[in-house]
């Protein structure tokens, strides 16, 4: 089976996400393509990366257009591409940009994709993924049977990173037309205070928040946490609601849904809409005053404390611990 | 000037789920269903449009079974005009929905603007939205947090990673996908919904739009719950204590530290 696989890079470098997913991608004795997109010449210094990762050939499509990202350029350009290299799988991780322009390329391709898969596995001609619904309330398997090429993008740690496979492929380049755009970006603003912070959505731990921080200033105490043990922080829906973080920062089913390594809350009772979003982090810790909280069900250590108390004391443990 | 908001039905996000008999759809038993909360944004988004665009008629639409005709009433109840029921099967794809969606659309009359919410909180794809404009030859802005309209483009604000904001300039006609944040949606006053519940809700088949129900790409084989945690390790003793011992297990224990 041909697999072809989108790699999404950001300032040279490819994303560790589409790293993961061809690491994975090399065990599954397929024909691997990776495909990478962006203005001429900009492109070159990927290659000795992407080779870590064993795959069978490198294509790059090298375009003005694509100097900057826009859904239909993209999605053109990827789609021209599947059907010329004649890819039978194909497959991008999940990010911002593939969940915008991915649907495109399915239509243009005549086929169905299955989003945000956090299993698959490829097996000679019979690929199995299975995607959470309602925020991850469920699992369903899907059925490809009808789709041709089978796309899906995958979440980021949901595979694990595998061993790098030394590869020797020489990236050729391809044909490359993105169309009219008229749908690209102009400017890309970061938020104030944002940057080099890990998306929740790509955390490896979070350190989350409720409304009983009180305040955003009180966010403070997780903040330092979370920098200590390079965390990203997140809120619950009702801190969001009451204004003391972005919606941004909100996990739950109408925020984001996330995967980290250890996730701890801090404040947070564990509605339905929370857990949701939270439940299939590897390892829970919840601190929170009520020993009833649902959220405790969910966790898999538990502190009852107040968390003004709690989390200053955590952070001078994990400073004490990470300081040897 | 015609705008059109596409929404869906889905359960609230309070709901429980479970897998029904057949292994591989969910028991809608008890269920309460709701306009999904980002296609609420993209209703509001909508109304504020036309309160500034008096020209503007909003035809809602929706695809999916006989329930969802509820949706569509509190869609009309918050002010849009006229109302389009695609009958669509429960558990249809990505792919059927946006293309039975875009072809209703071209059929009841061309666009200005088609609002939709950045995804549903049920099977969460986030594909209709692009799909549809793909169908339709239109550019699509996802996951909008602002817009701001003149005569023929509407400058954008989509959230990516981070926080951080993409701007676009898009023209008219395109689709505009809300993330939450875009608006305060309203709610529905009472008279409104009296109103509401005499305004014709137009049945479109599958039929009328050259589709049947087995043109899907995806489905789902089976469907099951996450597996349940282990019992949670409560840590005593004073804050000190606490703190320490759940460092100590994160370190040695978990080895996630």
């Amino acid at each position: 089976m041909k697999t072809v696989i989108y790699c999404e890079h950001h300032n040279g470098k490819i994303k560790k996400s589409s790293l993961e997913l061809l690491s994975n991608a090399a065990t599954w004795g397929t024909e691997v393509h990776a495909l990478a997109l962006g203005a001429p010449g900009t492109l070159d210094g990927l290659a000795a990366e992407l080779n870590e990762y064993g795959p069978h050939a490198i294509h790059f499509a090298e375009h003005a257009g694509l100097a900057h990202y826009s859904s239909d350029g993209f999605a053109k350009v990827v789609a021209d591409a599947a059907k010329s290299l004649g890819a039978e799988i194909l497959l991008a991780s999940v990010s911002t940009q593939t969940k915008d322009f991915l649907p495109r390329v399915a239509v243009k391709l005549d086929t169905g994709m299955a989003s945000d898969c956090t299993a698959l596995t490829v097996a000679g001609s019979n690929v199995q993924a299975t995607r959470p619904m309602y925020s991850g309330k469920c699992f369903a398997s899907v059925d490809f049977s009808k789709a041709k090429p089978v796309m899906a993008t995958i979440r980021p740690n949901a595979l694990g990173m595998k061993a790098k496979k030394a590869g020797s492929a020489t990236a050729t380049k391809l044909a490359t037309d993105p169309g009219t755009i008229r749908a690209g970006v102009k400017e890309v603003v970061a938020k104030a205070g944002a940057q080099n912070k890990v998306d929740l959505t790509e955390a490896e731990r979070i350190v989350s928040g409720g409304r009983s921080l009180k305040s955003s200033e009180n966010f403070k105490i997780l903040e330092d946490l979370a920098t200590t043990i390079s965390a990203t922080v997140g809120a619950s829906r009702a801190a969001v609601d009451a204004g003391f973080r972005p919606h941004s920062d909100q996990v739950g089913q109408t925020g984001k849904v996330v995967s980290p390594s250890l996730y701890m809350a801090f404040g947070i009772s564990g509605a339905i809409q929370h857990l949701a979003g939270m439940r299939s982090s590897k390892l829970i810790v919840a601190v929170n005053t009520d020993q009833n909280a649902p959220i405790f069900q969910k966790a898999d250590y538990g502190v009852v404390a107040d968390l003004f108390e709690a989390a200053p004391k955590i952070n001078e443990e994990f400073k004490k611990l990470l300081q040897h | 000037m015609k705008v059109y908001v596409c929404l869906k039905q889905v359960p609230d996000t309070e709901s429980k789920i479970k897998v029904a008999a057949d292994g591989k759809s969910i028991d809608s038993t008890g269920i309460k269903w709701i306009l999904c909360p980002y296609d609420e944004f993209a209703v509001e988004e909508s109304i504020r449009f036309k309160e500034k665009n008096p020209g503007a008629t909003i035809c809602a639409v929706s695809a999916g079974p006989d329930r969802v005709v509820d949706a569509l009433r509190t869609a009309l109840a918050m002010g849009c005009d006229e109302a389009i029921h695609i009958a669509l099967p429960e558990n249809a794809d990505s792919y059927l929905t946006a293309k039975s969606l875009a072809r209703a659309i071209t059929k009841s009359g061309t666009p200005h603007l088609i609002f939709t919410g950045k995804q549903a909180i049920d099977d969460d794809a986030a594909q209709v939205h692009q799909a549809m404009a793909e169908f339709l030859s239109l550019p699509a802005v996802t996951v909008v947090l602002k817009a701001e309209y003149s005569a023929t483009s509407v400058k954008l604000d989509r959230e990516i990673e981070g926080g951080a904001i993409e701007k676009y300039e898009v023209a008219t006609p395109c689709v505009i996908a809300a993330q939450k944040g875009m608006n305060e949606p309203r709610y529905a006053s009472l008279p409104n919904i009296m109103k509401a519940k005499k305004k014709e809700i137009k049945k479109v088949t599958l039929a009328e739009l050259d589709l049947t129900d087995t043109d899907t790409k995806v489905s789902y084989s089976a469907m099951q719950l996450p597996a349940e945690r282990g019992a949670c390790k409560m840590i005593s003793g004073d804050v000190a204590a606490q703190a320490k011992e759940l460092v100590r297990l994160l370190h040695e224990e978990a080895k996630v530290i």
